[in-house]
């Protein structure tokens, strides 16, 4: 069975769907990404998943109970790491995770047990009486994700984990992730950064305008979306590369042009950069293509707001 | 660990976290919520008093005593059910935090209520316990003033959720005093009988939630049963469970949608 069950679900707010017939399965103990632009429609399904909407049409299981009929219940095998933190900043640390532990209905002698392991977790031994006002922007990240455990959740909800992280701290969330993958748990994930997904995800569907676009594993989507090399050559002095991309343009088996850089994405790139290396006034980047460029053929290069 | 089954109410915790917090900050909060009524208490009261006819056979400060119970008690619940539950609902969000768990809109909406009638019991307490201190309440019929307290709580907690629910930001809370609390002061018997008013003005005064508080409170602090408490009661019972209903429903709209 799977944890999450997503079929034919529609959302539409004044007119406008933001959700447009999304079906997919979340198989437990795998991380599964949900990937999209701003305004894709990644918010709109989570709540809908947690039962915090009610769709138009279609149906969503979650841990095994129909949504939102019994939303209640499943969200007792759920943990939300929200995109935005909204810890108590009245309390300490430990009393956030007591706090919270009671809307689950836990006793507080079970919850208070078990809030030094979940500091532990977070990196945050010694903090159990700090102040939230008191903490970084990542420790903050990290008690919330200490929170989303306080009710040993089958299933965790990622809404952006590490947006606004510094690479240390984004790098300490990602290891605590792949440990609750390796403690069996389910991890639902949206993310901007799709190193991250790459890192994390087993599988991930691609979203836009509330439809999925794609689906698959991060090395499948690659595989099946886009060349496997990709050169990025950009402009150095001035005017230059508007030439060589005329010129060479044949020897990418696609091209896009972004401002002053252009990308070719080829399977056999030799030939390209032996004229790069060549060309005056131009620098150029050789590299294996990722889900960001898969991401971006799929979705466009315009910006979203 | 697994969770246990729900053995307390879902409001429960909601109250409790709420509760913490006060507990937290429970001095400054006591005082502040008590400085201001008695200062107008005592220095209307036994000022303005002292140039006064007697009410009722009764002193003027015991008049205004039982009206300053009554309106603190609806200040109290008002300003917890106004600006602090929407601290909670749209600034901090807390409220998005609880919705996260097994617990649903009508258990933190609930616990809002109850919490917000919770802190008008300690403001209208209180206020009773100075009052008592003075010599102005008399017999144990006084200590029903608290059930009535709760009552009055109640309605103003459930009233107020309701503007909560439609509030875009804190300044239009202000008009919800302006056009609605302030007015309901004046024409509801705190400072003076509302025989003084002319006749129709008296009697919408007398339907308002307050009204029935004060003539719950007023008689019982005099150390006499009040007249028609069933009606007051039910009254303030019904307010609170009407007014409840709508602001859940307002609320499920605004945060649900």
């Amino acid at each position: 069975m799977a944890a999450l069950a997503v079929d034919a679900l529609r959302k539409a707010y004044s007119g406008t769907e933001v959700v447009a017939g999304l079906s997919f399965a979340v198989a437990p103990g795998t991380c599964f990404g949900l990937l999209g632009p701003n305004g894709a429609g990644k918010t709109t399904t989570l709540r809908l998943c947690l039962g915090l909407t009610a769709p138009d049409a279609g149906t969503i299981a979650l841990a095994g109970r129909a949504i939102p009929a019994d939303a209640q219940q499943a969200r007792a095998r759920v943990g939300v790491v929200p995109q935005f933190d909204n810890l108590d900043p009245d309390f300490t640390c430990a009393e956030n995770l007591l706090v919270f532990g009671r809307y689950f209905g836990l006793k507080d002698a079970d919850i208070r047990a078990r809030i030094p392991q979940l500091l532990d977790f977070a990196g945050l031994a010694g903090k159990a009486d700090a102040r939230i006002a008191t903490l970084s922007g990542g420790m903050k990240r990290r008690l919330t994700l200490a929170r989303a455990l306080v009710n040993d959740p089958d299933i965790v909800f990622l809404d952006e984990p590490t947006t606004g992280l510094d690479p240390q701290a984004r790098h300490l969330i990602w290891e605590r992730l792949k440990q609750l993958k390796a403690a069996g748990k389910t991890l639902i994930l949206t993310t901007h950064f799709m190193d991250e997904a790459e890192r994390l995800c087993d599988t991930l569907i691609v979203i836009d305008h509330g439809r999925k676009i794609a689906e698959g594993s991060p090395r499948q989507l690659i595989a099946e979306h886009i060349e496997p090399q990709v050169v990025e050559v950009f402009d150095e002095a001035g005017g230059r590369l508007a030439g060589f991309v005329e010129n060479h343009r044949d020897l990418a088996e696609r091209l896009e042009t972004s401002g002053d850089t252009a990308f070719f994405y080829c399977r056999e790139p030799r030939p390209l950069l032996a004229r790069l290396t060549e060309a005056d006034g131009l620098r150029y980047v050789h590299r294996a293509s990722n889900l960001e460029d898969v991401f971006i053929k799929l979705t466009g290069r315009e910006l979203r707001d | 660990m697994r969770p246990s089954p729900h053995s307390a109410p879902g409001w429960f915790p909601v109250w409790q976290r709420n509760f913490l917090v006060w507990r937290k900050l429970a001095l400054p909060s006591i005082l502040g919520n008590l400085a201001d009524p008695l200062i107008y208490m005592l220095g209307l009261g036994y000022g303005l008093g002292a140039m006064l006819p007697s009410i009722d056979g009764r002193p003027y400060v015991a008049f205004l005593a039982a009206g300053t119970v009554c309106a603190s008690t609806m200040n109290a619940a008002t300003f917890e059910a106004l600006y602090s539950s929407f601290s909670r609902m749209h600034v901090q969000k807390t409220w998005d935090a609880i919705l996260n768990t097994p617990l649903g809109l009508a258990d933190v909406v609930a616990g809002e209520l109850f919490w917000a009638a919770t802190k008008s019991l300690f403001s209208g307490a209180a206020i009773l316990v100075v009052i008592a201190g003075l010599g102005l309440a008399h017999g144990p019929l006084a200590l029903w003033a608290l059930p009535a307290i709760v009552l009055t709580g109640l309605a103003f907690a459930a009233l107020g959720l309701i503007w909560n629910a439609l509030a875009p930001s804190y300044d239009f809370f202000m008009y919800y005093f302006t056009l609605f609390i302030t007015p309901m002061t004046l024409i509801s018997g705190v400072f003076f009988p509302t025989d003084q008013l002319p006749g129709w003005l008296a009697t919408v005064g007398a339907w308002l939630p307050l009204a029935q508080g004060v003539a719950l409170v007023r008689p019982l602090l005099a150390g006499e049963i009040p007249a028609d408490a069933l009606i007051h009661i039910m009254a303030l019972l019904a307010t609170a469970g009407v007014a409840f209903v709508i602001a859940l429903r307002l609320t499920r709209r605004r945060l649900l949608k």
